[in-house]
């Protein structure tokens, strides 16, 4: 147990590390832009301000301390919940990012559950008989998931969908959970949908690969002989033992996931925090931009620790050794 | 490769995009992807205009052969700096392990602590864009991934017998890597190679969709798709030429990925 104990210690202290790195990757990326908060904030009529003001903004701002100070006054404003505040949207990012971050991990959730129900029965499929034209189909599904941009399949699904079936539930204002669960949900299926089918494909892959490997172990021969249904077989000698890397790739899959819901968030007007970022790009909001996108990087740290746990759980070989 | 179909047809659909994109690089195309001609708007496919025209009455035939050659190029630079800079890590950190591996560990952590797209989509927002600088943006995505790659194989390779014996004959340690090292890890990388150009390109694509690509009228697949999204009922032609052509050069590269894994045999494959 102590063992256990002391790597979960240590664990937690590295991600603190690579968290740490995180931001002052992100502190010294937003540095580098040229100009600054006021010229962020004013455009050219920044260009009409006289020494004096220039010097009170500046103070105002605190770019007048030290890069240093700076940066760890604005790390410690993160501990005590000040994130910063955008002067778009009237509202502090803290309030921005509690209200988005919600919906992209509901986005996220469906987007995992919809993949596994296609890509683990999909790549099951494709396992029960190697080199059959099940498998070359199942082949042909994650080549596609994994070939087309999650930006074509959104614009073309949603042109496709609105025009011929008049589906268009994000043409109007979006609902949480909470306000209106029916067309929340209609409103999230096509993100999903898109999300989805690109995680598909790796985890069809993963599936295929680890059954493939299961199912010719001697336990599996043995549970066949004693005379274990094939479906029950199948799910919980063959599939319970492939779980690991499934559950791995599941977790990989999520850094692709949040990339992904930058440009979908984006295409199905989904309020999520993908779209908080590129519309904190698109308006030159740094405050917003740096400290969403250091959310974002420890919810994926946190997600890779999760997993990380996780398959100790699912198989307890790992990590004894 | 001959063994493997999936990989033959990959180098087929790739020869063939390839010729579209030294067309344009050579600037042989047939009309002029940036030049606008209003008259000729919205003109369907045809023998004058082979994937009609767009809004502009530009060719879409020569806009997409030309975002062809402006993706690939824009890949293959982010790939080989990150093949350079990642192996030689890699490489370094697995040899001379200690402070070296832990420098370059801790780096790689930080890299992938990001999101693979949001780290590409802040470096493109904050770097002046152009082709490069875009390649810049997505090399730095696949750097840790060509380090983590080859790390591992190369902690293994230092444990055995012939490097050691060069070792042992007093031959510098940047000899033994680049001679005895790297040439035994030579497969797992290029297996990486062809994986992450197809990345490369969905990156690319990704980021001109988006706004924040090569900026315009530099014709790119992700922008010319970003723009016929209003335009599907109107001249569907402007945005199925790009899309089916993205999609082809992402199934090319993925089909020569997957034939090189299984004709040299590497079993890993890196993360995205």
């Amino acid at each position: 147990m102590t063992v256990l104990r002391n790597r979960f210690v240590r664990r937690v202290a590295e991600t603190a590390g690579i968290l740490f790195g995180v931001a002052v990757l992100v502190f010294v990326m937003l540095r580098a832009i040229p100009g600054d908060q006021i010229t962020a904030g004013l455009g050219t009529e920044a260009a009409a301000l006289t020494p004096a003001q220039r010097q009170a903004l500046e103070q105002y701002y605190g770019l007048d301390q030290p890069l240093v100070t700076q940066f760890f006054s604005w790390l410690g404003n993160m501990f005590t919940g000040n994130f910063g505040y955008s002067a778009r949207s009237q509202q502090s990012v803290l309030e921005l990012t509690m209200n988005a971050l919600p919906v992209t991990f509901e986005l996220a959730v469906l987007s995992i559950v919809l993949a596994l129900l296609i890509g683990v029965p999909l790549g099951m499929l494709a396992a029960s008989r190697p080199n059959s034209v099940r498998d070359a189909a199942g082949q042909a599904v994650s080549l596609a998931g994994l070939s087309i941009p999650a930006f074509l399949l959104a614009t073309t699904l949603l042109s496709v969908f609105a025009a011929s079936f008049g589906f268009n539930p994000n043409g109007q204002g979006f609902a949480t959970l909470l306000e209106d669960p029916l067309l929340n949900l209609r409103q999230m299926l096509l993100p999903a949908l898109v999300l989805g089918f690109g995680i598909a494909a790796p985890i069809l892959r993963t599936t295929r690969t680890a059954v493939l490997e299961v199912r010719s172990d001697d336990f599996v021969r043995t549970a066949r002989a004693k005379g274990v249904p094939e479906r029950r077989l199948q799910v919980r000698h063959v599939l319970g033992n492939a779980l690991v890397p499934i559950v791995t790739m599941t977790g990989l899959q999520f850094g692709y996931l949040l990339g992904g819901a930058v440009v979908v968030e984006q295409i199905f007007s989904v309020p999520g925090i993908g779209r908080q970022v590129l519309l904190g790009i698109q308006q030159k909001e740094y405050a917003v931009v740096q400290s969403t996108v250091l959310v974002i990087a420890l919810a994926f740290v946190l997600v890779n620790l999760v997993t990380d746990l996780l398959y100790r759980v699912i198989d307890p070989r790992v990590g004894a050794s | 490769m001959r063994r493997s179909p999936a990989g033959v047809a990959g180098v087929v659909i790739l020869a063939l995009l390839a010729v579209v994109a030294v067309l344009s690089y050579a600037g042989l195309l047939p009309y002029d992807p940036v030049a606008q001609h209003p008259p000729s708007r919205f003109l369907g496919p045809s023998g004058a205009h082979l994937f009609g025209t767009d809004q502009f009455g530009r060719d879409v035939f020569s806009r997409v052969a030309a975002g062809v050659g402006n993706s690939a190029l824009i890949a293959v630079v982010a790939v080989a700096f990150a093949t350079v800079v990642g192996t030689l890590g890699g490489l370094v950190a697995g040899f001379y392990r200690g402070v070296a591996d832990g420098a370059i560990g801790g780096v790689t952590n930080v890299l992938f602590a990001f999101p693979p797209l949001l780290l590409a989509l802040s470096l493109a927002s904050v770097l002046e864009r152009n082709w490069f600088t875009i390649a810049v943006a997505i090399a730095v995505v696949y750097v840790p991934i060509f380090i983590r790659v080859t790390r591992g194989p190369v902690l293994s390779l230092r444990e055995i017998e012939y490097v050691k014996a060069a070792v042992s004959t007093g031959q510098s340690r940047w000899q033994i890597m680049l001679r005895h090292v790297l040439p035994n890890i030579t497969s797992i990388i290029v297996v990486q190679v062809a994986l992450s150009l197809s990345w490369a390109v969905l990156t690319e694509a990704s980021l001109s969709f988006l706004g924040l690509g090569t900026p315009p009228p530099a014709p790119s697949l992700g922008s010319m798709i970003f723009e016929a999204r209003s335009l599907v009922f109107v001249a569907p032609w402007t945005l199925i030429a790009p899309g089916v052509v993205v999609v082809l050069l992402v199934v090319g590269l993925n089909l020569l990925g997957d034939g090189l894994r299984d004709t040299l045999d590497v079993r890993n494959r890196g993360d995205r």
